[in-house]
């Protein structure tokens, strides 16, 4: 069942009849990024303006996996359970070379959580439901498709800028600019930013199929990666299943593939044939992709902030672009709130680094990743393929292969972080658990939260929300005793033992920026 | 001279290498010291002391 775009209407902006009030933010794109950051900030009571100079949702399924963090994060923001009801979970992957299985995994061996590892879902849907939520927030969240930002201006205390729309162009002002546009971003080449990292020469061509029958072997959907298949002249090749029957098929084409003409059905059939064999099937969309891992020196500039793939990208093995990019949005979210409502601006830097260490760590993955997959050298090759034989008879061999390190929440080493020892430490992503019928994500996410662990003396501070773990998963996963300092994004501020309330206060003063 | 770990065996030790590339190609020798190389990166067993092992070696190029 193909996907039928719904084209978003063009409401004349006020603008274009006389000049708005200056906004508190302008988020400029309305991807996953820009709808994700609007939806956070009003669910914080800030309202937004977004930006986008289109009017449909993606073009083609483009970013499908999804990693349980982001799902969690999904989850605060209202889309999370219609996303995981969709969307194909699947945690098992095997990693074959030419036909043989060399190395299978299992993500998420353990139950106990909320989400699983994770699932696939088109980006369209994703970008579908994100809007149909925002929808829900009438006066936070103004929504205007078909205004395209031309221009801005950073007038040090606000940012000033210019929309194109099919009736004219008009300006508003927003204290800050948030660019969620995407790799292409618009507004780092106006800015004329350097993105540096590394270039990747190989082609991949990245294809949709619409089949009834499945590929798989088993009843349970699974990533399927191929090192030198026979079935496709030794290159890699990599098989995933979407909802609605869509299977996603990447296959590797060299770097020196003609690139209009390996997109021509004549060639892309007979490739799919090969994948799944002489089965039924409809093509859905194709695209070749080259990649690059680079990033900003800096996500911060003055009033405008960089969010998502216009801030960092990466190479898609490993699924880190979009599930980095959710981790941005909520990172920044709270930090944007408290600003806007007398906060330490310090927030906004701590943003800045932490984020940019979480880029280099998604950056480090996917380039290491690509490098394996790719050898630039006849010694790289031989090395690789060394590894893939060691693997069958040499389990040590089975780590060194890498076909994706799949996206897992960065442990921020950041200023805002009271040092502690703990089982879920300082700086690390909240462990999702079992709690009170419900799941510790559902009731600690948001706000700062105080949670005390088993044993542990409840622990308060003033209206600090406070929650009691004894759930016997939660207790196991964070540590009989402990008591844990939560920051809105879920983030682990402190961990300690018995604290003082003067401890907890001086933790929460330190997550809030005043050490910053 | 004092003493290393293989001590009197070096010389077992070194003709084993040369004995296992006897009558293999180029190509035949580069895979046997790709996969020698993992494989005794894992009996080293330590991250740290291979990675300083692997630095030391690729300084002493001319």
């Amino acid at each position: 069942m193909r996907y039928d775009y719904p084209e978003f209407e063009f409401t004349p902006p006020p603008g274009l009849s006389g000049p708005e009030r200056r906004h508190q933010v302008a988020i400029i794109g309305a991807g996953p990024i820009g709808l994700a950051m609007a939806i956070d900030l009003a669910t914080r009571g800030v309202p937004s303006v977004v930006l986008d100079d289109n009017n449909v949702v993606s073009v083609g399924s483009r970013a499908i996996c999804w990693a349980k963090r982001t799902l969690e994060i999904f989850d605060r923001l209202g889309v999370g359970e219609r996303m995981l009801a969709k969307g194909v979970t699947w945690q098992v992957g095997r990693v074959f070379h030419g036909r043989r299985q060399v190395y299978e995994f299992d993500l998420l061996p353990e139950t106990g959580h909320k989400y699983p590892a994770f699932i696939n879902l088109q980006q369209y849907y994703v970008e579908q439901y994100l809007v149909e939520r925002a929808r829900e927030f009438p006066d936070l969240i103004d929504l205007r498709f078909l205004n395209k930002v031309s221009d801005h201006q950073d007038l040090t205390d606000h940012v000033k800028l210019s929309v194109e729309t099919p009736d004219g162009t008009y300006e508003i002002e927003a204290a800050y600019a948030l660019a969620c546009e995407g790799a292409p971003s618009p507004t780092r080449r106006r800015m004329n930013l350097p993105f540096v990292g590394q270039e990747f020469d190989e082609n991949f061509l990245i294809v949709d199929v619409e089949m009834a029958q499945s590929p798989f072997e088993t009843d349970a959907p699974e990533r399927w990666f191929w090192f030198e298949p026979d079935f496709h002249n030794g290159q890699s090749a990599l098989l995933h299943k979407q909802p609605d029957n869509i299977y996603r098929i990447d296959l590797q084409l060299g770097p020196d593939a003609d690139v209009k003409a390996e997109l021509a059905d004549d060639r892309v059939l007979p490739r799919i044939r090969a994948v799944v064999g002489d089965v039924p099937f409809t093509l859905d969309w194709k695209s070749i992709y080259r990649f690059r891992c680079a990033r900003l020196d800096r996500f911060v500039h003055g009033r405008v902030i960089f969010v998502g793939d216009s801030a960092h990208v990466v190479s898609p093995f490993g699924a880190r672009g979009g599930n980095g990019g959710i981790q941005d949005v909520d990172n920044l979210g709270w930090k944007l709130a408290a600003v806007l409502n007398g906060g330490n601006p310090a927030l906004i830097e701590s943003y800045n680094a932490e984020r940019v260490q979480a880029a280099d760590e998604n950056i480090l993955n996917s380039a290491r990743t690509t490098n394996f997959m790719t050898p630039k050298s006849a010694t790289e090759a031989t090395f690789r393929n060394e590894v893939l034989r060691l693997a069958k008879s040499h389990p040590f061999a089975r780590r060194l292969i890498n076909a994706g390190r799949l996206s897992l929440p960065c442990t921020l080493d950041s200023a805002l972080t009271t040092p502690g020892e703990a089982p879920v430490p300082p700086g690390a992503a909240m462990v999702d658990a079992p709690h009170q019928g419900g799941w510790l994500i559902e009731a600690a996410q948001g706000e700062f939260t105080l949670l005390s662990v088993g044993g542990a003396r409840p622990a308060t501070l003033g209206n600090l929300r406070s929650i009691h773990a004894t759930d016997p998963t939660s207790i196991t996963r964070y540590g009989n005793g402990m008591t844990y300092l939560l920051r809105p994004d879920g983030h682990v501020a402190t961990a300690f033992r018995d604290p003082k309330p003067a401890q907890i206060a001086q933790a929460l003063a330190r997550a809030e920026g005043a050490m910053t | 001279m004092t003493d290393t770990p293989l001590g009197a065996r070096s010389d077992d030790v070194y003709q084993a290498l040369m004995d296992a590339h006897a009558d293999r190609t180029d190509a035949g020798s580069a895979a046997l010291n790709a996969r020698l190389v993992l494989m005794l990166a894992n009996e080293v067993g330590n991250a740290d002391r291979v990675i300083s092992v692997i630095a030391d070696a690729a300084t002493m190029d001319e």
